[in-house]
């Protein structure tokens, strides 16, 4: 298939592998770390790791939207999908994502709730211009990618003058993420790990572009280097950011030129900045408090925004305390280092959010990685 | 949720959406966050919409940048 297969070439990704063996000085260590799932899921999915030199170390990052959503604000869509009269509407991953007391919204919907999957937020519209009699609350989640699309599906819930239409919004933003792992004494105390460089992310980049990463680099003196999702975008990338570390730059780079420009997608973004506002904090699983992490909707639009409409709860009861998907979003620890990894918990039966979506640090080792476990032990 | 793939648009259809087809699979996307689309185009298509329209000159820049590092390499 075009611009997928070309992206996959075993050889090809060798002689990559052996530049990046050739430039890595082997008296230092190079500590990369990939924020975006996608990326997770491809290097766990070709072996990517293996193809590296051991002083060139992959660390996984929180880029994953499942995953970063606490607790609190899984139990919150459970509790809206409980309310009388309501349809909650999400993506599929959401549904299996465990809330506290291990209650997720699959599980409400066994007991009764009336919780359904969209593919996109235009069939949500659908949804509740079919239903005039339910109240349809679109549980939307994601980074930059997937607010544009909700932004569309909100102007035209006004257009259509929807009134049994609301969005539950917990759109989060990427570069705060990334600031605050190397900013937060939170993390900082809870222990972290040295980061020389930093894989930016694919699809979302297509969106913000690769600007906002400038100042990033400036500010904290780390490399960056926008890459793909498939398994060479990704061996590229390591090796532009060798070779950074190795000059002693610390610049924005773009290996995914084919979909990403300096400023992005504007119709997109001008969109999300018509509707959306900053909130003031929001919280991250394994990260913490992050401010000006997340956006909600704006005064014009609240009647459509399902916080202003319900009296949504706002506690947070704090993740399962076996599950580490903490440690691993912040990249302190390893899905192995969980005790619950492949015994309790498995993508089937998740009992924390890295097992949910394929580029859940989790469930990307236990799809890809588990054998490679074995064939290291045996050996 | 944030994997999505290049798909091709065959067709372009009334208020703003579109025919792709990736791997022989037709669906029909929203182009409401792009400009400019036509037939021919690859887009990533993500959650029912395209985010980006692929440039072809600079995918075939990146693929010779690929090639060209595996000449530069001592054999
Ligand atoms: S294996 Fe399961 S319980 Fe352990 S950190 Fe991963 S998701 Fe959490």
């Amino acid at each position: 298939m075009k611009y997928i297969d070309e992206f996959r070439d075993g050889e090809v990704a060798q002689s990559i592998a052996k530049a990046i063996k050739a430039e890595a000085d082997p008296a230092s260590t190079y500590h990369i770390m990939e924020f975006c799932g996608g990326h997770t899921h491809a290097i766990s999915r070709y072996g990517l790791e293996d193809l590296l030199p051991a002083n060139v170390r992959m660390i996984h990052g929180p880029g994953c939207p499942v995953c970063v959503l606490p607790v609190g604000r899984i139990d919150a869509a459970i509790w809206l999908a409980r309310q009388p009269g309501v349809t909650l509407v999400t993506y599929g991953d959401m549904l299996r994502v465990p809330g506290s007391k291990r209650l997720s919204l699959l599980k409400a919907k066994a007991e009764g709730a009336d919780v359904r999957m969209v593919y996109s937020t235009l069939d949500a519209i659908k949804l509740a211009s079919a239903n005039p009699d339910r109240q349809v609350v679109f549980f939307a989640i994601g980074f930059e990618t997937t607010t544009p699309p909700t932004a569309v599906a909100l102007k035209q819930a006004q257009a259509l003058d929807l009134k049994n239409f609301s969005v539950f919004c917990n759109h989060v933003l990427t570069p705060s993420a990334i600031t605050q792992i190397l900013d937060s004494p939170e993390v900082r105390e809870l222990g972290t790990v040295k980061l020389d460089a930093f894989i930016g992310p694919a699809h979302v980049s297509t969106i913000i572009g690769s600007r906002p990463y400038e100042y990033f680099a400036e500010e904290y003196q780390r490399p960056v280097v926008i890459a793909g999702f498939e398994p060479l975008d990704v061996m590229q990338a390591v090796r532009m950011l060798v070779r950074q570390i190795n000059d002693g730059r610390f610049e924005v780079e773009n290996e995914f030129a084919r979909a990403v420009t300096r400023d992005g997608n504007e119709k997109a973004k001008s969109l999300v900045a018509d509707m959306f506002e900053l909130r003031r904090v929001f919280e991250w699983r394994g990260l913490g408090q992050v401010p000006y992490s997340a956006l909600r909707l704006k005064e014009p639009y609240a009647a459509w925004d399902a916080e202003r409409r319900w009296d949504v709860p706002q506690d947070n009861p704090g993740d399962n305390k076996a599950c580490e998907c903490g440690a691993i979003l912040r990249g302190v620890k390893k899905p192995t280092d969980c005790k619950l990894f492949g015994t309790v918990c498995t993508p089937e039966n998740p009992m924390g959010s890295c097992m949910v979506s394929a580029e859940g640090a989790c469930a990307a080792h236990w799809t890809y990685g588990r054998f490679r476990d074995l064939e290291t032990s045996d050996a | 949720m944030c994997l999505a793939l290049p798909s091709l648009v065959t067709e372009i259809l009334p208020d703003d959406n579109a025919r792709v087809e990736l791997g022989g699979v037709s669906k029909i996307i929203s182009l409401a966050l792009v400009s400019d689309v036509k037939p021919g185009d690859y887009v990533i298509v993500h959650v029912g919409y395209a985010l980006s329209v692929i440039d072809p000159e600079e995918a075939a820049r990146t693929l010779e940048l690929f090639r060209e590092m595996g000449e530069e390499l001592p054999a």
